[in-house]
């Protein structure tokens, strides 16, 4: 089926260690947006569910606005526009390259209006008794939170945090528009390199699926045992 | 240096003397409503079947199924779609691969946004349309087959029309999906709206104003579906379920 097209894989080995620097960067990002995407989460979470009212819209404002923009938009808008707006208005120096960290906090905070849906889903998973048992023992509404109603509420919430962390690192090959040499920029930059996009394209491709097949059977895994106990 | 407010730019004839700005804009918005719904088109149609057929009892089709969805689903859509746009015209023999590089430049990035956002949301339809099927009452499709129906009859007409309707609130989130997904085929340099939002930074030097009617468009664009939507689901739903009557 195939046409007259002539594979040469020979740029791969060569360009190994630029690829893996590629693919840890790459999982830096998702690292990092994980664990801030989880303690923003929770506190958006937290906001949205709280009796003060200002507070809860403000945060359901937060999480329907990121949600209702692609990620590519609130890249290009961290990588392009707040920089500017920072140099302009803080009268940072035009020389300081804020524009790679900028897309990052803006990729943190994208990400965490998912992970505030998990993690508010969570906390009503957890029954209302709970709350209440909590007071009645004399503790505070920050002492209930953090030792009844979060504990219970993230064992709950594990599988969704890692399908939801899965989805993360695909989606951190979209810091491409930025510029940053994630995974998949190594790959581009390696196939534009020597003309061979096609073999970099399908090699990046099964890096990923191998890399995220892997990881979803093992939540698949660690569910069911999670629902036996 | 003080910013200069200007939301006169958008009716600003264009650099390159083809309209105003805010023609731009509204190219980038129509493109991206067309390649947005003809992709949903195919996502349905499409993940319809691959969802029944996840569900079906023969070993060769549920594996084919279930490895369609896996593989859309564990590849990012970005590398889907430089698959779809680099690497699939040349893999491809050449009498199909000189057919797609003979289109104009537009249509080639089109089509393999279209193809490539259609395949990518037809393996996340399959799987809403699979659980929909999973939903039903065991009893259902006992029951057409003990009338004698053989088995995709019973599909046809007694497990189908329940699933698909038990479908559509699931679908929305997809739908809406599919409209953000389509900024992302601004990579291969489709002038949909995200695109054109980034060329009006670069020609007027006015990045607040068009980057926030780029924004404020996505949000018409979610806030529309969504209401939409909500019509189409009290449409369909089904009597005596949870949200129905």
């Amino acid at each position: 089926m195939f046409g007259s097209y002539e594979f040469d894989w020979s740029s791969i080995p060569g360009s190994l260690s630029f690829l893996g620097q590629g693919l840890m960067v790459s999982l830096e990002i998702t690292a990092l947006a994980i664990v801030a995407g989880i303690v923003w989460g929770t506190l958006l979470a937290m906001a949205r569910l709280s009796s003060i009212k200002p507070l809860a819209w403000a945060a359901a404002g937060y999480v329907n606005l990121f949600r209702a923009i692609p990620l590519v938009m609130v890249l290009l808008w961290f990588f392009l526009i707040v920089p500017k707006f920072l140099e302009s208005f803080l009268g940072l120096p035009p020389g300081s390259d804020v524009r790679l960290a900028s897309a990052m906090i803006g990729f943190a905070l994208f990400e965490s209006a998912y992970y505030a849906e998990i993690i508010r889903a969570g906390i009503q998973s957890v029954p209302r008794g709970q709350l209440a048992a909590a007071h009645a023992l004399g503790m505070s509404y920050p002492q209930a939170m953090l030792h009844v109603v979060l504990p219970q509420a993230f064992r709950n919430m594990v599988p969704l945090l890692l399908t939801q962390a899965i989805i993360l690192f695909q989606d951190t090959s979209l810091v491409y528009v930025s510029a940053l040499a994630d995974f998949f920029g190594a790959a581009y930059k390696v196939g534009d390199r020597d003309g061979r996009l096609v073999e970099l394209v399908l090699f990046a491709g099964a890096v990923y699926f191998v890399l995220c097949f892997a990881a979803s059977q093992a939540v698949r895994h660690f569910q069911r045992r999670l629902q036996r106990a | 240096m003080e910013y200069q407010w200007n939301w006169g730019v958008f009716l600003l004839p264009s650099a390159v003397n083809d309209g105003t700005y805010l023609d731009w804009m509204i190219a980038g918005l129509q493109t991206t409503l067309l390649l947005s719904l003809s992709a949903w088109v195919i996502a349905l149609l499409l993940g319809a079947v691959v969802g029944v057929l996840r569900t079906v009892p023969h070993r060769g089709l549920a594996f084919g199924a279930t490895a369609y969805v896996e593989m859309f689903r564990n590849i990012p859509l970005l590398v889907q779609l430089f698959f779809w746009y680099f690497v699939l015209p040349e893999l491809l023999p050449a009498v199909a691969g000189n057919a797609f590089k003979a289109l104009n430049p537009v249509a080639q990035q089109f089509v393999a946004a279209m193809v490539c956002l259609g395949l990518f949301t037809s393996a996340r339809v399959a799987e809403q349309v699979r659980s929909g099927i999973n939903a039903l009452p065991r009893g259902q499709k006992n029951a057409g087959l003990a009338l004698g129906l053989t088995l995709p009859q019973t599909y046809r007409h007694v497990m189908l029309p329940m699933a698909f309707r038990l479908v559509v609130p699931p679908l929305t989130s997809e739908f809406l999906n599919v409209f953000k997904n389509s900024a992302v085929c601004s990579t291969i340099g489709l002038l949909e709206l995200a695109a054109q939002g980034r060329q009006l930074v670069d020609y007027t030097a006015q990045p607040y104003e068009s980057f926030v009617a780029v924004t404020v468009a996505y949000l018409m664009i979610n806030v529309v579906v969504m209401l939409l939507m909500r019509k189409v689901e009290v449409l369909v739903r089904v009597p005596g379920y949870l949200g129905g009557k």
